[in-house]
């Protein structure tokens, strides 16, 4: 009986043994890859901020402004062009 | 072992022999007691399982004393050794992490941080290759002979930033690292960006070389828009390369996102208004505040001379103060609506009190209250409209001190206005304690009191939110404070004398908008120098627009305005400032006009004028545009008049 109970437990003993080796594998090949993916999600973040810079960059007020006064060739209504209609 | 072994086996034989002759005198004396041969001739006789029991036995307990050092070492004292092992491969790494971004109330981003490069190099291991130096020295476009000198000056040390490289563009850092010169390092950070560039710098503010915010709403939110770096342990070989991701200390966290109560739109426009009023001024600086009546919200905030956010140390520190918070200025007659409602208030007057202003001037002490003529006997109503010094002065004398003193408070005058931007002032409103006997009188048009051009804007803006004080806020949706400092009738009285300012006959022409009423009040100030007043001038405009359910309040405040240019009359310099900027942000928010009889008539005036112009051509046909019936199928071309879509 103690002799059983003695090689359930070496048993038991070996198979967490491997349970922990093989868990901590998984954890690090998990690491690995959340690593990849947090890395690809900041590059994307990054980009995104980047093209937000340029947009805000090319939507700049001064610019637009000077744009359409300019190359575009418009202007504020002035009094005499709004016409008010009465609901 | 093994070297132990060939070391015995370099020495002379004589030694060994030695050793040998040694050992056998040992065995000898032992086998002597049994009555042993001669030494030469018992080899055969020898006890040759002692022997090897005794060999056995030591090396077994050098067997078992390794063992047992193995598993000292290993299970039971082993925490000293992995802290050493760990101590050269393992290493907890900073995982760098980007500040919030800044946007305007629509999501348009104000300040963004985009990651750059900063080069750095080992220099210990830099200088063992002296050849490459050349090549980095071309590759950085540093001279060779002070990257040399540089480097060498370092030599002992492990880090240092590659001079002239911090925070230069990823491409660029790209192609130095592509050269594989040993020793050298990119490492990420990150620098902010500010896509407005002047027109919102005052507000923002900057960040220094660290991503730490140094002035402005960089400064005052600095903790909200900070990330949190993380931490990641990682094992590193040799050359310091990354050999493997163990395990992740502190995930990083990144800063979090503000949404400013600023418009864009409406900040750019009153920048560009106020620059435009400066040039043709000739002043020397300028600030303007917008305010959201209903949820004191700050929708623009703009001062000149500004300075480009992008490259801040290019420009002069005396340009990055924001004066429209920072900046004490006397208001000038832009105080005489709130004298006016204390006094409504006290019921001393009402708006149709008589007050003679007959001469023109009054005794102040040793001076004199002046106005700039003389205009007879007036309304209350009138000694706004007209702006009268010596109407104020006779409406302050019938009210009490403290009681002018505590109206005043209770606006806010005297005391931060809590918006939370750093370095605001609060003013300088001293007690009737230490008011001198014309002390009243003074302020009653707004001298010996200083406020910043932020605290007009804010009163202006609880007279026409029916007295109710809202705490202005540079952050969007947050609901403020609020505090109801005047009975909502006298507010509504003191909107409809302003009024009267910007329709003919006030000051302030140039203010008015077509289609809606404005309630606004100039002021003219001269600053104070020296201990006296100087002949130059402060010129203010302070307005809400529209009258019927009021949106905006607006200061704006032009100093030292050159007297030869526009003049320096608040009406003249700073009415047109808060005319184009109101009238555009009305457009954009879609305010509709309160006033369209106005615009009508005003419509139908400028037809009939394009009428008479055209002369025979459009006569007739002028009258149909003002109702345009849409014909979308008719070929034939728009009426001259071009109104109808």
């Amino acid at each position: 009986m103690t002799r059983f109970i003695v090689a359930v437990l070496v048993l038991a003993n070996i198979v967490t043994a491997i349970g922990v080796v093989n868990a901590r594998h998984q954890h690090r090949q998990l690491f690995v890859q959340l690593t990849k993916l947090e890395h690809a999600r900041d590059e994307l973040n990054i980009d995104f901020g980047r093209l937000q810079l340029e947009q805000a960059t090319w939507a700049e007020a001064n610019r637009i402004d000077q744009i359409a006064r300019t190359r575009l060739g418009m202007k504020f209504p002035e009094t005499a062009d709004i016409v008010v209609i009465r609901p | 072992m093994r070297r132990r072994d060939s070391r015995i086996g370099g020495r002379d034989r004589q030694g060994r022999e030695g050793v040998l002759a040694r050992l056998r005198s040992l065995f000898a004396s032992r086998s002597g007691q049994h009555d042993a041969p001669p030494p030469r001739r018992n080899r055969a006789q020898f006890n040759l399982r002692g022997r090897l029991k005794l060999v056995v036995g030591t090396l077994g307990l050098c067997a078992v004393a390794l063992v047992g050092r193995a598993v000292d070492l290993q299970l039971i004292d082993n925490a000293f050794y992995q802290k050493k092992a760990d101590a050269r491969i393992l290493r907890e790494i900073p995982i760098p992490t980007s500040r919030g971004m800044i946007t305007d109330r629509n999501g348009e981003p104000l300040a963004v941080s985009t990651p750059v490069a900063s080069l750095w190099a080992n220099p210990q291991e830099l200088s063992k290759y002296p050849d490459r130096l050349p090549e980095l020295a071309k590759a950085t476009d540093l001279p060779l002979d002070y990257l040399t000198r540089y480097v060498s000056q370092r030599a002992d040390k492990e880090f240092m930033y590659i001079p002239r490289h911090r925070r230069i563009s990823p491409g660029a850092a790209r192609r130095i690292l592509a050269l594989n010169i040993p020793g050298v390092f990119s490492q990420r950070e990150y620098r902010r960006f500010y896509p407005q560039g002047e027109a919102m710098a005052h507000i923002l503010g900057f960040t220094n070389i660290d991503d730490e915010g140094q002035e402005g709403v960089e400064l005052a939110f600095d903790t909200w828009l900070r990330g949190k770096p993380g931490a990641e342990k990682v094992i590193r070989d040799r050359r310091g390369r990354i050999v493997e991701n163990v395990d992740l200390v502190r995930a990083a966290e990144p800063g979090k996102d503000l949404t400013l109560s600023i418009d864009r739109r409406i900040q750019y426009l009153t920048y560009r208004e106020l620059k435009h009023a400066l040039l043709e001024s000739g002043a020397s600086s300028a600030s303007a505040v917008v305010l959201d009546i209903n949820t004191g919200e700050v929708l623009a905030m703009a001062n000149l001379p500004s300075f480009n956010p992008n490259a801040v140390e290019s420009g002069q520190r005396e340009s990055h103060r924001n004066r429209a918070v920072t900046d004490l200025i006397e208001p000038g007659s832009t105080m005489k609506p709130l004298t006016v409602a204390a006094a409504l208030e006290a019921g001393v007057v009402t708006p149709n009190t008589l007050i003679d202003t007959n001469p023109g001037w009054m005794p102040n002490g040793r001076y004199r209250t002046t106005d700039t003529s003389n205009h007879g006997v007036l309304t209350v109503t009138g000694v706004i409209t007209k702006s009268s010094n010596v109407g104020v002065s006779k409406i302050v004398a019938k009210l009490g001190d403290q009681d002018f003193y505590e109206f005043l408070r209770r606006f806010g005058y005297g005391q931060s206005t809590e918006s939370g931007f750093p370095g605001e002032a609060a003013g300088l409103f001293p007690p009737p304690s230490r008011w001198s006997g014309t002390t009243k009188q003074t302020m009653s048009y707004g001298y010996g009191i200083s406020v910043t051009p932020l605290q007009i804007a804010h009163a202006y803006a609880a007279l026409a939110n029916g007295g109710k004080m809202i705490e202005p806020t540079f952050v969007k949706g947050q609901p403020q404070e609020t505090r109801q400092v005047l009975d909502p009738k006298i507010a509504h009285e003191v909107m409809k004398m302003m009024q009267t300012v910007t329709e003919p006959g006030g000051t302030a022409k140039d203010a008015a908008i077509l289609g809606y009423h404005v309630a606004g009040k100039t002021g003219t100030a001269r600053i104070a120098s020296g201990g006296g007043y100087s002949r130059r001038y402060a010129a203010f405009f302070a307005g809400v627009v529209p009258v019927d359910n009021p949106r905006f309040s607006m200061a704006v405040v032009v100093m030292d305005p050159d007297p030869s240019r526009r003049g320096y009359y608040g009406g003249r310099v700073a009415g047109p400032v808060f005319h184009n900027v109101m009238e555009g942000s009305l457009r954009l928010m879609d305010v509709p006009p309160d006033d369209i009889e106005t615009w009508l008539a005003a419509q139908a005036k400028a037809q009939a004028k394009k009428g008479l112009g055209m002369g025979d051509s459009g006569l007739g046909k002028a009258k149909p545009a003002l109702h345009p019936v849409p014909n979308p199928q008719s070929p034939v071309p728009a009426t001259p008049q071009g109104g109808a879509p």
